[in-house]
């Protein structure tokens, strides 16, 4: 293309460029800032032990494990919904239908409501009203709302790239609508809406403000789903806001960090495969 | 008969994002606006007062909070992310374009709640020492939902300029324009739509913020004096009192989040007239 001709294109040019420096450069700094700061403080007790004193000593097992354990929750509920929303709307709806509609445009406005509004959602529907107090059920339930969007859009994504023929050909041979959609259909979707749940492992686990109102904040190791449970976020939120250990707080974020890192990754191997699957 | 379950579960499934976001309304809402009626709106959204204990509750120091952080964002976010996005559709090779959007992706991955400590522990001495004040300050919260709100602005700002027909573009470099009076008269005008649906989800995502906002702002109920002063947001309340709050009180934080899902729901109005028009 034309190259950026006189000075003052020339300025406007590497304005542009180091505006792109400056956002790359930040987050290289966010991300060493905390690598620097918490990778002292990551240990094998660290990682193993429940916190003791508000989180003052100990590590953060239980955070840990909160974290995971909302995490499955949400997935649990959400990711069968997610699909079968998408495929209902792909495969059982006409191309263009009002009820199509009306879903995505209820998915839309469930993407933009803030975490808190879903807290406090959460808190008066499955806390109080359902009676389920701060748990790691209210906390996952909360959560699979948020994500639902997100998988319902993706696996829509996914469920309509594949090719028409897949489809024909399986149903002229006399497979019915539900065989297709379940052993052609699906699978060949399959890393695309696994891409999809990768980034919305990303959102439950670094969720914070939904799940401080819905799952409590409580230290102790969750057992069952109707046990309180804290997250590594809110136990960050703690730590670092009531400033009880910054060291810890600093341990906290980078696990969280290397946690977002490793599922980013992932979530782009599925999408690779994905594309690759589809071009056969 | 198994086909038909099937779809019968199936047609279920896409029903719930329909009850969700009725329940959430039904339930935000029967909690927020008997307190409203009772407060009085206008009571409620234009008294300085904040003073649970004592049964007043005025929001105006929350919603100029708000504001202040969510304007200061996107003083800064949004040329920012319009820089990011005219290098990514524009200007980069194929293989640096790669490497920024998977950056990209990683800001929007990071937990608001790392941001937020990440300003805790950064902006906000950086701000104590060098500019005044106490740290925690509308500022501190500007400066971190600014880049917080990069990804959302970038995502959809660059589709947008990436939609523009190359004849647009080729047209114009025809007919000797430079590229970068290409880029100004001819692409940015032609995904105009769409960059305005960019910035209005930005201003969303920033009103939204809740825990990057708490950590750093200072939450003090009191309209600022200047950008360097605390301030306290619609959701930074909502999350401060939750844990103890009882009855009216309780109720108030409910209305907070009611008023909060009203301006989210106005700018998502915007968003959707803005893309029609462009259509």
């Amino acid at each position: 293309m034309k190259p950026f001709g006189n000075r003052r294109e020339q300025l406007i040019y590497y304005t542009i460029c180091s505006g792109a420096v400056f956002v790359a450069l930040t987050l290289v700094a966010i991300v060493a800032f905390v690598a620097i700061k918490g990778v002292g403080c990551i240990s094998w007790e660290f990682l193993t032990e429940i916190p003791s004193r508000m989180g003052k000593e100990g590590g953060i097992s239980s955070a840990i494990v909160g974290t995971l354990y909302l995490t499955l929750v949400a997935l649990v509920l959400s990711v069968p919904l997610g699909v079968g929303a998408a495929v209902y709307l792909t495969e059982y709806q006409p191309r263009v239908s009002r009820f199509t509609r009306l879903v995505e445009l209820s998915a839309e406005a469930l993407a933009g409501i803030p975490s808190i509004v879903f807290g406090l959602f959460g808190f008066v529907f499955f806390v109080i009203f359902l009676g389920w107090g701060w748990s790691v059920l209210s906390g996952g339930l909360t959560l699979a709302l948020m994500i639902l969007p997100t998988i319902m859009r993706t696996s829509q994504e996914a469920i309509t790239a594949v090719p028409v023929e897949f489809r024909e050909n399986s149903l002229a041979l006399g497979a019915t609508k539900w065989q297709t959609t379940s052993k052609i259909v699906i699978p060949s979707a399959l890393p695309g809406i696994i891409t999809g749940v990768i980034l919305s492992i990303g959102r439950s686990v670094g969720e914070t403000a939904a799940v401080l109102l819905t799952a409590g904040s409580a230290l102790g190791m969750p057992v069952l789903p109707t046990d309180p449970a804290r997250s590594m976020a809110v136990h960050l939120y703690f730590l670092a806001s009531e400033g009880i250990s910054m060291e810890r707080a600093y341990g906290t974020a980078l696990l969280l960090i290397i946690m977002i890192l490793i599922i980013n990754y992932l979530a782009n191997l599925s999408l690779r495969r994905f594309s690759y699957r589809l071009k056969g | 008969m198994k086909e038909t379950l099937i779809e019968k579960l199936l047609f279920f499934s896409a029903l719930v994002s329909i009850l969700a976001i009725i329940l959430i309304i039904i339930f935000i809402c029967s909690q927020g606006i008997p307190l409203v009626a009772r407060v009085g709106i206008k009571n409620f959204l234009f008294s300085t007062t904040w003073d649970p204990a004592n049964g007043q509750f005025g929001i105006a120091t929350m919603l100029v909070g708000s504001l202040l952080v969510t304007i200061g964002a996107l003083i800064w976010g949004v040329p920012l992310g319009m820089a990011l996005s005219i290098f990514l559709a524009e200007i980069a090779s194929p293989r640096v374009a790669g490497i920024m959007t998977s950056m990209v992706e990683l800001l929007a991955g990071i937990p608001s709640v790392v941001y937020g400590f990440f300003g805790l522990a950064v902006i906000v001495p950086f701000i104590r020492e060098y500019i005044g004040g106490p740290g925690f300050s509308a500022l501190a919260g500007a400066i971190i939902l600014g880049i917080m709100i990069l990804p959302t602005i970038v995502n959809i700002a660059c589709d947008a300029i990436k939609a523009v027909p190359r004849e647009y573009t080729e047209g114009s470099l025809a007919l000797g324009a430079t590229r970068w009076q290409t880029i100004s008269r001819i692409v940015l005008p032609a995904a105009r739509s769409g960059i305005i649906a960019a910035i209005v989800l930005g201003m969303g995502r920033a009103i939204g913020e809740t825990m990057a906002v708490v950590m750093v702002t200072g939450n003090v109920t009191r309209i600022p004096g200047s950008i360097v002063e605390p301030v306290r947001t619609m959701t930074s309340n909502v999350v401060l009192e939750m844990g103890y709050a009882s009855g009216d009180h309780q109720l108030a934080l409910f209305a907070t989040g009611m008023v909060l899902f009203i301006f989210i729901v106005i700018l998502n109005l915007v968003v959707t007239a803005s893309l029609k028009a462009g259509e």
